[in-house]
């Protein structure tokens, strides 16, 4: 089988299957919370991912790394906790249009739990943001900007550093929706200076269950917390209850302690990893732009901001159709609204298909895909 | 012919191939000539919910028999339509009642879909079955 789902999730390599093998199966003790060897074991593992994380990140203290369930739960974490500290009614979010439904569900569910609203910052026919349309949408009431770092349908690489100057110009935070940036893209918040970044371990090569929120020290120490219970408590009583420092607040319950340690060998193997997509990216641009049946989503003028991701229509071909068929092939591709449904809307499809290349493709992978969707299409139209 | 001997049909027909493509390519074929389904009656009370492609599914009382009509905007999905309509499209209210709905289980189409298509299929089969219930 040629699996062309990775944007879904990740190809997860040995030494990640094993750390996470070996937590679940010898160094199965609760984090945090017992004084056994044992428990301490598992407590190093689980502490000394998160060094790994703030390392890899470039982030500037290990206070400012959250884990959670991924990037989902991360946002739905910042958005409770961010609007609770600083949206009031009449307050506005900026979201842009090529969002994945978890960056923007949960802003639309604080907004209207504050009062507040959200605006959209627009994409062109190449997939592009719509930058110089940024500035104007943010007025005085503008709390935060939302931005995925690369769109799971466009696969265009966003130019965070600038997104970031010119919000940080008129006052505004940022938060970088990095689920699939992170994998194909080095990341440095630090250099970027976005405020709030996210994503999930199971699409960077680590255990599914697992993800990180990145926040600035100065935003999450005024935040409250997200949920109550478990360690993210200093004292509690009756009459009332005082919250652990950062970064237990955020971390209520039991966490994915035996996922989390995977972090560890997965970012130890894929970074060097970057990079090695270029000859996939030019082959498949080449390939879907040449072919007049196909239009290819997210065609960025230089291929150096196309992550190996791609997202297409065929005239006259339903993209069930094309999935379906292209499995009996031995082909695992994506269809349908890709958890994007306003981006679907904006181009006027009901859907795609996409296929996303990991670092386990090989250019003769991309052949025989391009070689199988022809057959299929013949078939259909 | 009867409800029974038409399912055993299209089981027999089915079964002509082994390949999974190749029972694609047929249903693609089936898809195709499909009866047209006029536009204005592609309305949301007719679209039928749980499938990535949609479905519309029309139905009415003639001489005693239900007749049915539908159309996809996937061909594949076209394909299992013009079976099922031609194994449930008019019969009487009570034969379809009384039928056990095991066509897509032979055919073997339900372990061959996601479940979210299974689903589309699965509602598919729930308005025929409500529609020949309604009017026994
Ligand atoms: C850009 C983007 N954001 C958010 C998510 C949600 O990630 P998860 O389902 O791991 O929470 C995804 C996953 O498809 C994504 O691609």
């Amino acid at each position: 089988m040629i699996y062309l789902d990775n944007a879904a999730t990740s190809v997860r390599p040995r030494a990640v299957i094993d750390k996470w093998t070996y937590m679940s199966s010898q160094c199965n003790a609760n984090i945090h919370r017992a004084v056994y060897g044992l428990a301490i074991e598992s407590t190093t593992e689980y502490e000394s991912a998160r060094d790994a994380v703030r390392g890899f990140i470039g982030a500037g203290s290990r206070e400012e790394i959250i884990f959670t369930s991924g990037t989902t739960e991360s946002i739905n974490l910042l958005a409770f906790s961010f609007g609770e500290a600083y949206v009031r009614e009449g307050d506005e979010i900026v979201v842009t249009e090529a969002e994945h439904h978890s960056n923007i569900v949960p802003w639309q569910m604080m907004c209207a739990r504050k009062g507040a609203s959200i605006k959209v910052l627009g994409v062109d026919e190449r997939g592009r943001l719509r930058l110089p349309e940024l500035e104007s949408l943010l007025t005085p009431r503008t709390r935060l900007v939302c931005v995925a770092q690369i769109s799971n349908v466009l696969g265009i690489k966003n130019p965070l550093k600038e997104i970031v100057n010119i919000c940080h110009s008129k006052g505004c935070p940022v938060f970088v929706d990095g689920a699939q940036g992170i994998v194909h893209e080095r990341v440095n918040v630090t250099e970027s200076d976005c405020d709030f970044y996210a994503f999930s371990g199971h699409k960077m090569y680590a255990a599914p269950g697992t993800g990180v929120l990145y926040g600035k020290k100065r935003f999450l120490e005024e935040m409250p917390p997200y949920m109550g219970g478990g360690e993210m408590i200093k004292s509690v009583s009756f009459s009332g209850t005082s919250y652990a420092p950062l970064p237990m607040k955020f971390e209520a319950g039991t966490r994915n302690f035996a996922g989390v340690p995977s972090f560890k060998p997965a970012i130890e193997w894929m970074s060097d990893k970057y990079d090695s997509d270029r000859e996939i990216v030019t082959y498949m641009t080449e390939a879907l732009k040449s072919d007049g049946r196909i239009t290819l989503y997210g065609d960025p003028e230089d291929l150096a901001d196309k992550a190996p991701l791609f997202s297409f229509t065929v005239k006259g071909a339903h993209h069930e159709d094309l999935a379906l068929i292209l499995d009996k092939m031995g082909i695992a591709v994506r269809s349908g609204q890709m958890c994007a449904e306003p981006l679907m809307d904006r181009y006027g499809v009901s859907g795609m298909v996409r296929a996303s290349f990991g670092p386990e493709n090989t250019p003769e992978e991309a052949a025989e895909f391009m070689k199988c969707l022809d057959r299929a299409i013949k078939m259909l139209v | 012919m009867t409800l029974e001997q038409a399912k055993r049909q299209v089981v027999e027909e089915f079964s002509f191939f082994d390949e999974w493509l190749d029972k694609y390519e047929y249903l693609i074929g089936l898809g195709k000539e499909l009866e047209p389904y006029p536009e204005s009656d592609k309305t949301d009370d007719r679209l039928i919910k749980g499938c990535q492609s949609r479905v519309w599914l029309d139905w009415k009382m003639e001489g005693g028999l239900l007749l049915f009509r539908a159309d996809s905007d996937a061909l594949i999905t076209k394909g299992i339509i013009s079976l099922l309509l031609r194994v449930y499209s008019g019969r009487t209210p009570s034969e379809i009642a009384e039928d056990d709905f095991s066509l897509v289980d032979r055919i073997g189409l339900r372990a061959n879909l996601s479940p979210t298509r299974a689903n589309g299929l699965v509602s598919m089969i729930a308005t025929i079955r409500a529609a020949a219930k309604d009017n026994v």
